[in-house]
């Protein structure tokens, strides 16, 4: 089943288009990666399933509720961590939590118990009376997930949850998030700029510009680009290649005295070579497509080099729109 | 729809942070002193004559209004803050309706300015003021809902600006103008037209002069009946709620 459903979203600010017919599934249960540079349209499609904001058209439901009409309905039913923190810095963990708590009309006698819980399951329950200002990076976000959880959401949205971390944090981080559709029978719906991570998704969706531009399981959008590359180093490259170019009726290139060749198979190729070449191979290795290869495929650019994009200056354009406009 | 949940913790956060932060109390109970002893003791010996009363006795009033101004404003102004670290964000996507947000902070607002004005009332024996105790309770009375007018004031302030970048401008066109044209420092009936005009649109006028009622009683430096000064009061606290409910829900 279907527990988040958009269909042909769009939001305008102005003159600019910050998405364009937009339309996803997400089945519960699963982790959903919504990927693409920044200024593509992520968080513009967040806000409005999570309802701070209403599209110019389209239709987005959430767990059977429609965010615009049901929009209280559909607050009881998500969790979300923005991509800036919105803990209160001055409140002890617990504090926030309970703000929370109270906020989502937790049961009261229920309250402290849950609160308790969510704190080990994020490894805070020892710091639960300090104040948040003296946490880390990582501590505030996973408190933050933690406190995402505390009315138990069918849904949890994650905006760009590793943004500034380090790389130990981060790693525990996604351990930990991994493990929540099993542990918390809660969807997971987040976002990322940083292609690798989105490797433990079920499904992905890569938005650029504001469209969508494919959409799939990590698997299936790394094999629309072509498939996997061998390198083999031998101590007879030229007699290698012809043996080789003979087994799979491929081309096998050579570079750095290395012989490299692109395959779909990688991995039920390499015993095939060590049967046909064998005394000669001194190394081989085997490079998969990565996710990044598929985004720069997609759209001809890295993810990371928004700056020079014209994605930048539209996330300015709706910065100075909001400026103007919406004050509320 | 009001949650009492939503607006219960909201005006819990308010108190931790209030008590937690005893330098702010100290900061926020240092101006109204200040400008009593300071301003006033000054003035006393030039202004007295020509109003008939200490004038110590008559900014008192104008004090504790000014306690309340500045209090109320300033809590109700945190909600930039909030907007500005994303605190606001995460209260805008809990199932609560945006007019609880906007009692909560009001109330939170009321309870910590009413408070610090409570501290400063306690003076009024070293000033020579009798009160007895149901003029201290009206005060006390009179206290909240100026505060709660205000608060409100402050949240429909707020709701127009989103960074703190704007505090100054609130200050020194809203705030500042507010305290000195609401009789607090001079009776609002010998001020030039204009002014008087003005004075007259200003809620905080109508709050100074329902405690002059306790504090100056039957001296001819005030203005209003305590009828039309609660009935403003009470008006304008509704008028800024529903308002600032509506600037709220409305989505983007």
């Amino acid at each position: 089943m279907s527990i988040i459903k958009v269909e042909n979203l769009s939001k305008q600010f102005g003159a600019v288009k910050a998405i364009n017919n937009v339309s996803i599934e997400v089945e519960e249960g699963t982790i959903f990666g919504f990927l693409g540079p920044n200024g593509a349209g992520k968080s513009t499609t967040i806000n409005i399933l999570c309802t701070l904001l209403s599209p110019t058209s389209g239709k987005a439901t959430i767990a059977g509720y429609d965010c615009i009409r049901d929009s209280s309905m559909v607050r009881k039913a998500i969790g979300i961590v923005f991509q800036d923190p919105t803990l209160d810095k001055e409140l002890t963990a617990y504090e926030n939590m309970m703000l929370h708590a109270y906020l989502y009309n937790v049961k009261r006698s229920e309250i402290k118990d849950r609160i308790h819980d969510a704190l080990r399951f994020v490894d805070l329950y020892e710091r639960k009376d300090d104040v948040v200002k003296k946490f880390s990076g990582g501590m505030k976000r996973r408190l933050e997930v933690a406190r995402g959880l505390i009315h138990r959401p069918r849904i949890l949205f994650l905006d760009e949850p590793t943004l500034g971390l380090d790389p130990q944090s981060r790693a525990n981080l996604w351990d930990f998030i991994t493990e929540l559709p099993a542990k918390h029978k809660v969807t997971v719906f987040m976002t990322t700029h940083y292609m690798d991570e989105a490797e433990v998704c079920d499904r992905i969706s890569i938005i650029d510009n504001g469209s969508i531009i494919a959409t799939g399981t990590p698997d299936e959008l790394k094999k629309t680009v072509g498939g996997d590359v061998i390198y083999i180093k031998t101590s007879d490259n030229d007699k290698a290649k012809t043996e080789i170019q003979e087994l799979f009726d491929i081309d096998v290139s050579e570079k750095n005295d290395e012989l490299f060749l692109t395959t779909l198979r990688g991995d039920s190729c390499i015993p095939e070579i060590i049967k046909t070449i064998g005394e000669k191979v001194l190394s081989v290795r085997l490079q998969r497509p990565t996710l990044n290869d598929v985004f720069i495929k997609m759209t001809g650019k890295q993810i990371r080099d928004e700056e020079v994009s014209s994605t930048y200056t539209m996330k300015e354009d709706i910065r100075a729109y909001r400026r103007r406009f919406d004050r509320g | 729809m009001i949650e009492a949940n939503a607006v219960y913790v909201l005006v819990l956060r308010e108190l931790i942070k209030f008590f937690r932060a005893k330098s702010r109390l100290i900061t926020t109970l240092a101006r109204p002193l200040i400008w009593l002893f300071l301003i006033g003791g000054g003035m006393s010996r030039l202004v007295s004559p020509g109003i008939g009363v200490d004038y110590m006795q008559f900014i008192f009033p104008g004090i504790l209004g000014m306690t309340i101004l500045f209090s109320s404003i300033f809590s109700a102004i945190s909600i930039i803050w909030d907007k500005e670290f994303g605190l606001m964000k995460g209260i805008l996507v809990a199932p609560v309706s945006r007019f609880s947000i906007v009692i909560g902070k009001a109330l939170s607002g009321t309870i910590v300015s009413a408070l610090q004005a409570v501290i400063i009332l306690l003076l009024f024996p070293f000033l020579g003021i009798k009160l007895s105790l149901m003029s201290f309770l009206y005060v006390i009375v009179i206290c909240l809902l100026l505060s709660f007018a205000i608060s409100t004031l402050g949240i429909v302030i707020a709701t127009f600006y989103e960074s703190f970048e704007s505090f100054s401008v609130i200050m020194n066109f809203i705030v500042m103008p507010m305290f000195f044209l609401s009789g607090a420092m001079y009776p609002v009936n010998k001020l030039p037209v204009i002014l008087k005009v003005i004075s007259q649109i200003n809620p905080l006028t109508y709050g100074v002069d329902a405690l002059k009622h306790a504090m100056l009683k039957g001296s001819d430096l005030i203005d209003f009946s305590v009828a039309t000064d609660i009935a403003v009061l009470v008006f304008c606290s509704v008028v800024f709620t529903v308002t600032a409910g509506i600037i709220f829900e409305r989505k983007k």
